[in-house]
């Protein structure tokens, strides 16, 4: 507990988040509604570090799990009309029943295959939705009837809220016995099941635990907005955009990818004017980070502590 | 000797593909005993090792510890059952301290368990002092010196108190004194009654060591006794001497006068913290042939690769008038100065054709057709398997074709890498013959590599002995006989 409050990550969280929850009092609703959405993304990109960092495996799907929570709930709020939170924890179950589906096979292939089984399924799941369009709106994508809040300072609150509480979750797991088992898994898996771990079992627990908060943020994203799909919870850029953010704020750090993530979102908005360049630019920042900073952000500050 | 047996294999075997590594090995380990497993590289006491740890399935054999049949068990299994590995080359957790490191051995194989008994923090601080690393325990992996990374890894293998302790070459790139403190933690396990088997690439490194020694090749038991007995053994002899010492009876005196085609000065390497080379120096004279000789893990290879510039070193390395250091790998092999490597990297899928022809890629058409025929008149076996895939060669065929693509690079210096790796004692009567057609026909000047002295010897016309990274001898292959002939092994 003392190691735990000499931290200096742990005071520099308790800042931000501090003067996260400050922002409603001063900042333009147009802003707070860019963040909220950048804090569900950020959620999005601690999941993916969870099992990139950690587990060592490459997921070039998240958008897989994040669909399946964003589709599962809206289509359930659509047809039945159950409260929200039924909706998520629907969403929630799918993404991780999705996630067990693909991984309990995928595991079983070493190096590229896993990410390339892990991509085929994010085409998969895009394909499955435009073809039962009766359903899901197919290519158009389709509203919900229900919102989590019309109020921009409740959305960002419970958005803050969600962020604050996954972060503290993916944190603690990660530096839990567990997540330094599956580091070990991650790094290298033959000296770990010399240890007499199972790394199967290990890194499976992974990819539910990244599928549950990708399902679950997945599905509250699409309560905020109010809308759901395929090019704002799916494609492929998608989910290219939310490993950008987990690498370029750090590796194996779960509070960077948040950071990385919110940083992107927010330099997207601020370089606006700059129209077409605007994607250019950012993409150009996140390859110079990731190749003279390939430990990303924070990584790199955490980094320069470890050579004492 | 009446300890009971731990661990006890029968009739393993294991193949990959067409290729056999391991062939109906049997050995018994028991409860405070210390058995060498010792074999040149590609013999298969790395393979048997692993077998036991479950980490590759064996094709066929039993498997048992006390008693209880592990053969098709996964390796985490095997690690909980109480069979404990300790790796050669491991990758730690860089973020992580030496403690928490430690800790991760003593950890629940549980998904559940938040929170690590309170216990194991004592435990882990116990097991780093006994293995000597308490003054490090808060540090990062990444600023210990190699033998306290090693140490490290002694500690994970030990923490779960197993009752086998497999080590993969526990000596390799330690000094001396650290070889002492080392061999008095692995009898300390003896001391215990944990049964520890060491795997090694000779006997004389584990000798002061061991109970009993295992020697194999070629995937095969060749000798089993005490460390002496084994060394005695004439098959084991054969297997790292070559058998008898014959010198070369035709040496180029003339080569050693002219300026040297390559010179070598105080060149060192460091793989991370392991020191690969010790301020080595060589020359080697125009159409001079050298062998340097050592056994595997001596730092040939790394020589050959620092001179190929393949890995970084210190030092100074000259070739034909230029510093290599200013020349990229590819740019050192068309400059003159080719690597005939040990793993041979041929492209299997290719024919023999094809891999001949990519190695002559910047040869003028005309020249290299020249080339080609000469090297299949040199290698008349290549002619025949011409269009087959280099894949399905047999281990000599294929070291042949690896030398003549080398050669079809038009080398001024070839360097051969081990070329005896894996081969049967056949077949290096033909390699040898081939060498020897070579030399008598071509001026190239050669460099090779060898632990195998009988089949370095007769072609070289000077010998270099690498020993632990350092040169320790040079002179005449006559001399050699005399005066190196029956420390060597």
């Amino acid at each position: 507990m003392q190691k735990l409050l000499r931290s200096p990550l742990l005071w520099i969280a308790v800042v931000v988040v501090i003067v996260a929850a400050s922002l409603p009092l001063w900042m333009s609703a147009y802003l707070l509604g860019i963040l909220t959405a950048a804090y569900y993304f950020g959620v999005f990109s601690m999941a993916w570090d969870l099992l990139f960092g950690f587990a060592g495996e490459v997921n070039f799907g998240p958008t897989f799990l994040i669909g399946l929570g964003a589709y599962t709930a809206a289509i359930l709020d659509n047809q039945l009309g159950p409260p929200i939170f039924v909706c998520v924890i629907a969403g929630a179950a799918v993404a991780v029943i999705g996630g067990l589906a693909l991984a309990v096979p995928a595991l079983r292939l070493s190096g590229p295959y896993f990410g390339l089984v892990t991509l085929v399924a994010v085409l998969l799941l895009q394909n499955a939705i435009v073809i039962f369009a009766h359903w899901t709106g197919g290519e158009i994508g389709m509203t919900v009837p229900d919102v989590l809040s019309i109020d921009t300072n409740e959305n960002y609150w419970y958005a803050l809220v969600f962020l604050v509480v996954s972060a503290i979750l993916l944190f603690g797991l990660s530096r839990s016995p567990v997540g330094l088992i599956l580091q070990a898994s991650g790094q290298d898996k033959i000296e770990a099941q010399a240890l007499g771990f199972n790394v199967t079992k290990h890194k499976i627990a992974a990819f539910c635990i990244s599928a549950l908060f990708s399902g679950v943020a997945g599905a509250m994203l699409i309560f905020y907005l109010g809308a759901t799909s395929v090019d704002t919870v799916i494609d492929i850029s998608i989910g290219v955009q939310v490993i950008i953010a987990a690498v370029l704020g750090g590796r194996r750090t779960i509070l960077g990818a948040a950071l990385g993530a919110i940083f992107l979102i927010l330099a997207t908005e601020f370089l606006r004017p700059l129209g077409q360049l605007n994607t250019f630019v950012v993409s150009a920042v996140a390859l110079a980070v990731i190749l003279f900073f390939p430990d990303g952000l924070l990584g790199y500050v955490l980094r320069s502590g470890e050579r004492e | 000797m009446n300890a009971p047996v731990r661990l006890k294999v029968d009739n393993l075997s294991k193949r990959y593909g067409g290729l056999v590594a391991v062939k109906n090995v049997s050995l018994e380990l028991r409860a405070g005993e210390i058995l060498g497993l010792i074999g040149p590289n590609g013999s298969g006491k790395s393979t048997v090792m692993k077998l036991m740890m479950g980490i590759e399935p064996c094709s066929g054999g039993t498997i048992t510890l006390d008693g209880a049949d592990i053969t098709r068990w996964p390796s985490h299994r095997v690690a909980r059952a109480g069979v404990g590995i300790v790796f050669q080359h491991s990758r730690p957790l860089h973020r992580q301290t030496v403690l928490e490191n430690i800790k991760l051995a003593l950890l629940p194989d549980s998904l559940i368990r938040l929170f690590a008994d309170r216990d194991v923090d004592t435990r882990a601080r116990a097991i780093a002092d006994r293995v000597g690393l308490s003054a490090v325990v808060n540090r990062h992996p990444s600023t210990l010196p190699f033998a306290d990374l090693r140490r490290m890894e002694m500690a994970k293998a030990i923490a779960r108190n197993p009752q086998v302790v497999l080590v993969d070459e526990p000596f390799a790139g330690l000094t001396m004194s650290e070889v002492a403190a080392f061999s008095d933690l692995i009898r300390g396990f003896r001391d215990e009654g944990r049964a520890v088997l060491l795997v090694d690439h000779n006997v004389k490194s584990v000798a002061a060591l061991v109970d009993r020694v295992f020697a194999m090749y070629l995937g095969e038991r060749i000798a089993e006794g005490t460390a002496d007995e084994v060394m005695r053994n004439p098959t084991v002899r054969r297997v790292y001497l070559g058998g008898e010492i014959t010198a070369s009876n035709k040496r180029n005196e003339a080569a050693a006068a002219k300026p040297p085609l390559l010179k070598v000065d105080d060149v060192s390497v460091f793989y991370g913290k392991a020191q690969a080379l010790d301020k080595v120096g060589i020359h080697v004279g125009q159409g001079e042939f050298v062998s340097i000789v050592g056994l595997n893990g001596a730092g040939k290879t790394t020589l050959f690769n620092a001179m190929s510039g393949l890995v970084p070193y210190s030092g100074k390395i000259e070739f034909d008038g230029r510093n290599l250091n200013e020349l990229t790998a590819g740019g050192i092999a068309r400059f003159g100065l080719v690597q005939c490597p040990e793993s041979r990297e041929l492209f299997g899928d290719m024919s023999v054709e094809e891999n001949l022809d990519l190695g002559g890629q910047h040869l003028t058409p005309a020249r290299r057709h020249e080339q080609l025929d000469w090297l299949l008149e040199l290698f008349p076996i290549l002619r025949e398997r011409r269009t087959q895939a280099s894949r399905t060669l047999s281990g000599g065929e294929q070291q042949m074709l690896a030398i003549a693509r080398a050669l079809m690079m038009d080398p001024k210096l070839l360097i051969l890498d081990e070329p005896t790796l894996g081969l049967a004692p056949v077949i290096l009567e033909q390699l040898g013959r081939a060498l020897e057609r070579l030399r008598e026909k071509s001026p190239v000047t050669i460099l090779l590599g060898e632990q195998n002295v009988t089949f370095a010897l007769p072609h070289a016309d000077r010998v270099y002995v690498l020993e632990h990274a350092r040169i320790v001898w040079e002179g005449d292959p006559v001399r050699f006989a005399r005066e190196m002939g029956t420390g060597y092994l």
